[in-house]
């Protein structure tokens, strides 16, 4: 007997415990715009906010939002995804080439000597707010690898032997999280160029010539003879430091040569034949 | 590295010269007193037992950093000693060797380091391995060696109950606190250590000393054991005034089992225990209130390991709610 | 006038081994440099504008760089010489700020400058104090250098009552400002009643710690002819300088927190001892704030010594005349050990706000191993303002802003006392600040938004 009650009060308790739940489910249920879902499936779900937007179902909402897709653009799936998104929505989106995270600094234990001792918690923004850095350079990487842990997919690591962060091509989505994450703004977002072929002033050195080579065997040194090499006005110097626009730049490799510290780098182009200068540019990563 | 260059560092650029190992270290001077009882008390058989628990949890700790996590070993903090030794004042004398390696285990692998070492446990280790030593092994974790019995104890079978025990049992079959006041050991014998029980709740005094030691070397602060003593004797004094026939006097009750033990050196974990003072009084008070209660209404003798591990629980959420005076607000 | 039993904070706080090795050493004068950097923003604002290019011949106390906007400070030409450039020096910062650098001739003073040391006590009418406070390019000497004339602007809807002079120099090993208050007691006195009229107030209050007895007694004794002055004894114990912990013993008044909280809301205006000394010199003597007490110190430093150096002086200057660098330097630190910044090089030039320097052997340079957070609270026992250290440090780290922002992490005001008294040695004033960087950045751009 004591059994079968048991059996009949647990049983309408739920019962009882699933048309309540049920109830609370549908007087609270959120009504949103189905098309939210559809294009948050269309996203890579990253959440990696490279967009600008926390997360991937913001990102949704702002395109279902938007006039047009022409400011919103998904760094992690590129022109394909956001062609997907704007077949859902039927709106305009824009063409963008797409971009990959650049390195401006050669400043690795050859180049640069240590002029400290640095000791407090291991983070570039906490050596940042307390010093130029433990070398005479005080724009260079600090090599404490805060874009090492911004990065969500794992594209950035410390070479040990350089004591600099490298970013490997095919990971690397362009999210932006390492720029933001660099306090002196090393890292740039630039063209991928073809075949991952890219030309770079890899310095952001201020300083004046002299100076800034003294503290670093690679430094930019502002000297403009990229400048004059440049046949389509595409590098500027400004405060000491040339800087090439990537949208000008047509990867015609005279301004590496000529560069007297080796601070332009070119990644992943050939070696230029013997007849030209050797440019001692790595092409690693 | 080149040593003529200046180390730059942010503030401060000097320090308390406090560390983990000479705080670790305190707390084991701190035992010292009691632990010399029990050695008097039990004789041999307490110095096997604590040196099985502390050997154990270290040689533990050292092995799962080592071949496990994979770490350099940081057992010269001191803590799995401490940890091992606490635990073998929380067990009776005369539990067999085996069991005690087994409640090292327990309170080191799976109540320590699983949870990511020292700092990050919830639980406190030591009880840890002592309740899931008592639930596993009852018989065992129950048969107390008469004191001064000496090594022979387990052998010759000289066993006797708790003064707790006594009480419950007494209580139980519908005596009087009164009537079993012949059973009990005097209050000074409990004050010295002359009663049954674990190996560190042996004397009152011994742990008094213990508790100024760790307060004067400002190692613990007064408040949780203030609360943990004062709700207990504060709660058990209640009950005795409604009704002194059916509950012990709150004296008898702080002096017996674990309560001192328990308030000066088990509540006070750094890591398992509130870090305001607000939230230390609530802890401690939760505690003392919880033992007593166990030990009246529950079906243990004693409830101070389950008491302490109860409000461990409750730690992250007192620390979320109890904030300490901001100021200017 | 002088008070009873010692004054002190409520909460927190921590007590270092004071280590004033130059507490009885008399102020003496630091040879001139062969040149002089003089940094164009030596105050919080904004950077001075200079008034000078290379080749300019200047006078000692001749101004050189004037001060732009209210917020600011005028600064002077610390020596006679020839500017050489204005190029940007490496600061205490570690960071390069622009400054004139001066190439040092035989002094020759700019004229309307008052040398003689006699006592002046006649105080001139409150707008000629505050004009000639600006003009000076008076800043707070204590550290922080905030401009003092703005300070004696206060709010019209902010009353004020409570003048306190800091001579509490709680840091350890520093000693320039009981130097000062022993060997200048009636101009620091003078100084008080200067900055009373300026404020339109009549209530002063001087604390200062118990371990310089000599400083209380000569400065109550100064100050007996004057009765709103009164000399109040403070606990040692570390922060009782800062500003927050220094009002509430001395007043039993809290600043609201920061960002907004100032003394000025609470009725009080806080001046450094070396501030009120600079003060009596620019308005009874003319003279511009163009040097200052800097305390050279440190366990192996031969002759530990209280120099008056001129603004824009390289360190290395004053480590020499203190007995040179010692073998096995470690650290060399700008201001006590507190507070102080470490610094990379010994060519960074003395500023208004430098009150010390401090060189370190190296076995007392490198920090501890970290380990664990044990959670034994004694960061949040230590913290005078009733943060919680432990758990700020563990939510910057996981870049939780809005719960670090919610726990109060702008309140903090890096004494150093959690990293102090840490056990496990864990950074937690590094990440705190940090988290403050951060946190602050975080609402500016919210604030765009």
């Amino acid at each position: 007997m004591t059994i079968v009650f048991t059996i009949v009060t647990l049983s309408v308790l739920g019962i009882l415990s699933a048309v309540i739940l049920y109830a609370v489910a549908q007087k609270f249920k959120v009504q949103g715009d189905p098309r939210v879902d559809q294009v948050e499936a269309a996203l890579p779900l990253a959440n990696c906010g490279g967009c600008g937007y926390a997360g991937c179902r913001n990102f949704a909402e702002a395109c279902v939002a938007a006039e047009d897709l022409t400011d919103l653009y998904c760094p992690v799936g590129g022109q394909a995804c956001m062609d997907a998104v704007a077949d859902i929505l039927g709106k305009k989106v824009s063409q963008k080439d797409p971009l990959i995270a650049v390195i401006r600094c050669q400043g690795s234990y050859a180049h640069r000597a240590k002029t400290s001792l640095y000791d407090s918690a291991p983070a570039c923004s906490i050596a940042a707010s307390l010093y130029g850095g433990d070398t005479g350079c005080a724009y260079g990487c600090l090599g404490l690898g805060d874009c090492v842990k911004a990065c969500k997919f794992q594209a950035i690591f410390m070479n040990p032997d350089t004591g600099l962060p490298e970013v490997i091509d095919d990971k690397c989505t362009a999210c932006g999280a390492c720029v933001k994450a660099c306090p002196r703004f090393i890292i740039e977002l630039r063209r991928r160029g073809p075949k991952n072929r890219r030309i770079f002033v890899s310095c952001i050195n201020q300083d004046k010539g002299p100076v800034a080579k003294k503290s670093c065997a690679v430094a930019c040194i502002g000297c403009g003879l990229c400048v004059k090499a440049c046949p389509f006005e595409a590098i500027t110097l400004k405060n000491n430091l040339a800087y090439i626009d990537h949208e000008k730049c047509r990867l015609c490799r005279k301004c590496a040569p000529v560069c007297p510290t080796h601070a332009i780098v070119e990644m992943n182009l050939p070696e230029l034949k013997a007849a030209s200068e050797p440019a001692g540019v790595k092409s690693s990563a | 590295m080149n040593p003529s260059l200046l180390t730059v560092s942010l503030s401060p650029h000097m320090y308390s010269g406090e560390s983990v190992r000479k705080i670790m270290t305190g707390v084991l001077v701190a035992l010292m007193p009691a632990w010399i009882v029990s050695l008097i008390v039990f004789g041999w058989a307490a110095l096997k037992v604590s040196a099985l628990a502390v050997i154990s949890s270290v040689f533990f700790e050292y092995l799962i950093q080592k071949y496990i996590l994979k770490k350099d070993p940081s057992v010269s903090d001191g803590s799995a000693a401490v940890t091992g030794l606490l635990l073998a004042f929380n067990v009776p004398a005369t539990l067999p060797g085996w069991m005690v390696v087994l409640g090292s285990f327990i309170a080191i692998a799976v109540a320590k380091m699983t949870f990511g070492g020292l700092g990050n446990n919830p639980f406190n280790p030591a009880l840890i391995g002592r309740v899931f030593l008592l639930v596993s092994f009852p018989v065992a974790m129950t048969t107390w060696p008469k004191p001064f019995s000496g090594a022979m104890a387990a052998v010759d079978g000289v066993t006797t109950a708790t003064p707790l025990a006594i009480i419950k049992e007494g209580l139980k079959n519908g005596l009087t606190p009164q009537q079993l006041m012949s059973e009990l050991p005097r209050y000074s014998d409990l004050f010295l250590g002359k009663m049954a029980g674990s190996l560190g709740e042996m004397s009152a005094l011994a742990l008094l000393a213990g508790g100024a030691y760790l307060l004067y070397r400002k190692i613990i602060t007064w408040h949780i054991p203030v609360a943990v003593i004062g709700s207990a004797a504060a709660f058990s004094g209640l009950l005795w005034l409604v009704n002194p026939v059916k509950y012990m006097n709150p004296v008898f009750h702080v002096l017996t089992g674990g309560i001192l033990l328990g308030a000066i050196f088990m509540a006070t974990d750094y890591v398992t225990s509130p870090m305001i003072p607000k939230g230390m009084f609530i802890f401690g008070g939760g505690i003392g209130i919880l033992t007593v209660t166990i030990r009246v209404f529950g079906a243990y003798p004693e409830g101070v390991s389950f008491a302490i591990l109860i409000m461990n629980a409750f730690v992250p959420l007192i620390n979320r709610y109890c904030k300490p005076k901001r100021f200017g607000e | 006038m002088r008070s009873g039993s010692p004054k002190t904070f409520p909460q927190g706080g921590v007590h270092p081994h004071d280590s004033k090795l130059s507490a009885d050493k008399p102020l003496s004068m630091l040879p001139l440099p062969k040149t002089v950097a003089i940094l164009l923003s030596q105050h919080i604002g904004a950077p001075a504008v200079p008034l000078v290019k290379a080749g300019d011949f200047v006078k000692t106390g001749q101004l050189i760089a004037r001060a732009e906007g209210f917020v600011s400070a005028n600064i002077h030409a610390s020596v006679t010489g020839n500017v050489k450039k204005i190029d940007p020096v490496k600061d205490v910062t570690g960071y390069k700020r622009p400054a004139v650098i001066l190439d040092v001739q035989e002094d020759e003073w700019a004229g309307g400058i008052d040398r003689g040391l006699d006592l002046k006590k006649d105080i001139p009418g409150r707008e000629d104090i505050i004009a000639k406070i600006a003009a000076a390019g008076i800043v707070g000497l204590g550290g922080a250098a905030f401009p003092s004339h703005v300070k004696l602007s206060p709010p019209k809807d902010k009353p004020m009552e409570f003048l306190l002079i800091n001579g509490v120099e709680c840091e350890p090993y520093l000693t320039a400002d009981h130097r000062l208050m022993v060997e200048k007691s009636e101009e620091v006195v003078t100084g008080v009643r200067i900055l009373l009229k300026g404020l339109g107030i009549d209530q002063a209050c001087i604390g200062i710690e118990e371990n310089k007895p000599d400083a209380i007694d000569i400065l109550a004794a100064a100050a007996r002819d004057y009765p709103g002055i009164r000399v109040e004894p403070l606990k040692v114990c570390y922060p009782q300088g800062g500003e927050r912990q220094l009002v509430k013993a001395l007043t039993g008044r809290e600043i609201p927190p920061p960002p907004k909280g100032l003394p000025s809301d609470v009725g009080c205006a806080v001046f450094n001892v070396g501030t009120v000394f600079a003060v009596y010199e620019a308005v009874q003597k003319n003279k511009p704030l163009i040097e200052r007490v800097v305390t050279v110190t440190g366990p192996a430093i031969q002759n530990p010594s209280n120099f008056w150096v001129r603004v824009g002086t390289p360190f290395h200057e004053l480590i020499k005349a203190a007995g040179g660098l010692p073998d096995k330097t470690g650290k060399i630190i700008a201001g006590g050990p507190m507070m102080g910044r470490a610094l990379d090089s010994t060519d960074i030039p003395v500023t208004k706000g430098t009150s010390g320097l401090l060189v370190l052997p190296e076995d007392q340079a490198k920090r501890e191993l970290v380990e664990n957070c044990i959670r034994c609270a004694k960061c949040v026992f230590a913290c005078p303002l009733g943060l919680e250290p432990y758990l700020l440090m563990a939510l910057v780290e996981r870049n939780q802003l809005d719960r670090a922002f919610g726990e109060r992490v702008l309140s903090c005001c890096e004494c150093s006392c959690c990293s102090f008294v840490c056990p496990s040695h864990r950074p937690l004033l590094d990440y705190i600040r940090l988290g403050k960087a951060n946190v602050f950045k975080k609402l500016k751009e919210q604030k765009q938004k």
